[in-house]
């Protein structure tokens, strides 16, 4: 296939005893939207939390296999013999509930990741890297007089896209997002669903959902998910229109999720 | 009259039972505080709070030691417990599941339940005991052991509630866990912390029992945390049982500046969990 | 993303459609003309481009409907458009037909002079680029005007059929050539039909109704 940024090899999780991802062999191609569907609990979120070492905060996590990152430079990184916190500011994260900090103002918030990890920026560039990421996330002129406000009086779509704009800002080789839109209406996620659309020329983006439009309406490419175990992985188009598994097949025509 | 009529006339007596009942139950409160206020507000003015008592007998004098020793000992007692207190309610909140959060968590709620007095006593035997002497130190430790448990529990307890994905949000960030903990979680629970600081600070400035045998009083104006020291509950206690009716006026007006000490932390308190 | 890509595929139906007209005007200029070349580039060129097209957009609506699930106007657009497309690429094998009768008759000598049959093919173009420019444009009147043309065509074929069956009859010799005229005539008024086809089917978009098989009337009384 074409470039890849994330490669997985016989990737298995566990909680405890049991086992939510099964020996999953995954390649992400650079610059696509590429969306993971399956009915709750088939381990979407579980995988995805596997490629910047989130799934091992959890109590009893275990981690099996292999996660490269291949970078632009096509340097390889294995992601899982470095430090984890390089690797969470190389593959940024957004969650199901818009999750904003609150004691921060929406300034602070788009460049929290620099504020909390301690690193120092110029005005200037801090200014920069505000002002271009919210234009990317398209809310640029809806806050730009209020950037020193707290985030909470915003719309539940402007907060997910602020925290897009959070993740983006650390300029990430890859972001996840896990059901970004579960807890928003259907307008806010329409905008978010344009966005992604707009993004994916500097970002790779993968996107976790259990809704078979939204992954038929955002991805250039889809994997499904059944059980722990990817059963299927291709085009979009290809995968919508004549997959080759009976499960993707019934998942898609609503039968079993 | 109809079933449904009968319905309503019960509905409706039970209803102003209920109101008659919650404001009778506010009663005791407001008789404290009118008896209080009747007392002592007349003896309240600056010399009061501005001077040292004056031997029996002599007109005027005031509570100043009193206030500045409540004031020493609360911030040894502050000193002492908040961080502990904190750091302890952050162990508690993180690592809820393990043994050792079990049982300080345990330890912690009987501490709570322990008499005052009782503490006292100990702090009587760690501090009073190997010093020599009654002093500001053991008295801010004894409320300082008093106050532990309150802020513990209330760090716990806010950081429990601030939402997960806070927590992941920072992490996902690569944001390192001590600084998440310090730079996300405290901040956002920072409200709720010092309403139970507050709280905590509410419920020791009236603790008389513990300070018995630790501060113990002092009638001169004292800086110096070795030396024994004065505090508005033990003044209240030695002037209240004293036989000088002077002196009784006297304790009405300190009563007075605590209860209304006591009620503006109360009411900031309020006002700090309610803005959040 | 979703109108993007319906753009994206209205596009493609337009090119396909200007390009089955143009092999129609280019078949019978090149009867008219006797250029073998352009016949055989219609014939080894046009078709076996247009047969690929319409694969592509066949996939492409297939596609639409999978991933959007469009309703409403989205919806009867797509499945216009896929009607269209078999229209279309069954108009492709037409001015292939009308081709190779065309290369069998400039080898000949001319039966008669051709006067009806371009006449007739101008106006088979003409209803095909009104189908798809009322398409192109939403324009509902110009789509049912197509539709009422397709009589003019008819009357051509009536007329161009009697003519060659006096030369038939006259000139057992001509029978053959003959043939092939009237193949070139039946095709083009098939062409015709298809393009009347496109019409209904732009009706049927941008007003969601109905005016197959003698409908039209009665929507016509209805509306008014």
């Amino acid at each position: 296939m074409s470039d890849i940024v994330l490669r997985t090899e016989n990737l298995t999780a566990s909680y405890d005893e049991h086992i939510a991802v099964k020996n999953v062999n995954l390649s992400i191609v650079r610059n696509k939207i590429t969306a993971i569907m399956g009915p709750s609990g088939c381990g979407k979120t579980t995988l995805i939390r596997c490629f910047n070492r989130m799934h091992e905060l959890s109590p009893k996590a275990r981690v099996e296999g292999k996660v490269f990152l291949i970078e632009n430079s096509n340097e390889v990184i294995d992601i899982y013999s470095v430090d984890p916190m390089l690797v969470r500011r190389k593959i940024g994260m957004v969650f199901q509930k818009p999750n904003p900090f609150p004691t921060m103002s929406i300034y602070e918030n788009v460049i929290a990741g620099y504020i909390l990890n301690g690193i120092r920026l110029k005005k200037s560039d801090a200014d920069e890297i505000v002002e271009e990421t919210l234009k990317k996330v398209s809310l640029w002129d809806e806050v730009k007089d209020q950037l020193r406000k707290k985030g909470a009086f915003l719309s539940g779509g402007q907060q997910q896209r602020l925290c897009i704009a959070r993740a983006l800002a650390m300029k990430p080789d890859v972001i996840l997002l896990d059901e970004p839109t579960s807890a928003l209406d259907p307008v806010a996620t329409m905008k978010i669903e344009e966005l992604l659309e707009q993004l994916k020329n500097t970002v790779t983006i993968v996107i976790v959902t259990h809704n078979v439009g939204q992954a038929g309406r955002v991805s250039d490419y889809v994997a499904f998910m059944y059980l722990g175990e990817l059963v299927e992985y291709g085009p979009t188009d290809v995968i919508f229109t004549r997959p080759s598994h009976e499960k993707t097949e019934e998942f898609l025509s609503g039968k079993i999720g | 009259m109809t079933k449904y009529e009968l319905r309503i006339i019960k509905s409706k007596v039970i209803s102003v039972i209920l109101t008659f009942i919650t404001i009778v139950s506010t009663f005791p409160f407001l008789l404290v505080l009118y008896f209080i206020m009747k007392n002592g507000i007349s003896v309240i003015n600056w010399e009061f709070l501005t001077s040292l008592p004056k031997p029996v007998g002599e007109p005027g004098g005031g509570i100043l030691n009193a206030i500045i020793g409540t004031a020493i000992l609360v911030t040894i007692a502050l000193i002492l417990s908040v961080p502990f207190g904190i750091l302890a309610g952050i162990y508690l909140a993180e690592r809820s599941e393990t043994k050792i959060a079990f049982i300080s968590r345990l330890v912690s709620e009987i501490l709570q339940g322990v008499p005052s007095i009782v503490i006292g006593i100990i702090a009587y035997l760690w501090v009073v005991k190997p010093i020599g002497y009654f002093s500001a130190l053991s008295g801010g430790v004894a409320l300082g052991i008093i106050m532990l448990p309150l802020v513990i529990k209330s760090t716990e307890e806010i950081l429990k509630l601030i939402p997960h994905e806070l927590k992941e949000a920072s992490l996902a960030l690569g944001v390192p866990y001590y600084k998440t903990i310090l730079k996300v979680m405290i901040p956002a629970g920072l409200s709720g912390i010092l309403t139970g600081v507050l709280t905590g600070i509410a419920r020791i400035a009236g603790e008389t029992a513990p300070l018995l045998f630790t501060a113990f009083g002092n009638p001169f104006l004292s800086f110096n945390i070795l030396k024994p020291i004065s505090a508005l509950p033990l003044l209240i206690f030695t002037y209240a049982i004293s036989p000088y009716e002077n002196w009784w006026a006297k304790a009405w007006g300190a009563s007075c500046i605590l209860v209304f000490f006591v009620l503006s932390l109360n009411i900031i308190t309020r006002l700090i969990s309610t803005r959040r | 993303m979703f109108y993007e890509k319906l753009n994206k595929l209205k596009e493609k139906i337009i090119e396909q459609g200007n390009l089955v007209e143009s092999m129609i005007e280019k078949s019978i200029r090149g009867l008219i003309n006797k250029d073998k070349a352009l016949l055989l580039e219609v014939i080894q060129v046009d078709e076996p481009r247009t047969n690929e097209v319409e694969i592509e957009i066949d996939e492409m609506c297939i596609s639409l409907i999978a991933r959007f699930q469009p309703e409403a106007r989205d919806l009867r657009t797509i499945i216009t458009i896929l009607k269209m497309n078999n229209d279309l690429e069954r108009i492709a094998d037409m001015a292939e037909n009308i081709s190779e009768s065309a290369l069998f008759l400039i080898e000949r000598p001319l039966l008669k002079p051709l006067i009806d049959l371009p006449k007739m093919a101008e106006e088979t173009i003409r209803m095909l680029k009104d189908s798809i420019d009322s398409f192109i444009k939403n324009d509902p009147k110009l789509a049912k005007d197509v539709c009422e043309r397709d009589d003019i065509i008819d009357a051509y074929r009536d007329q161009i059929l009697r003519e060659l069956i006096t030369y038939m009859i006259s000139d057992p010799t001509s029978i053959e050539r003959a043939i092939h005229l009237e193949r070139i005539s039946r095709n083009l008024e098939r062409i015709a039909d298809l393009a009347t086809n496109i019409g209904e089917d732009v009706v049927y978009i941008v007003e969601g109704k109905v005016i197959k098989h003698g409908r039209y009337k009665d929507t016509e009384a209805g509306d008014a």
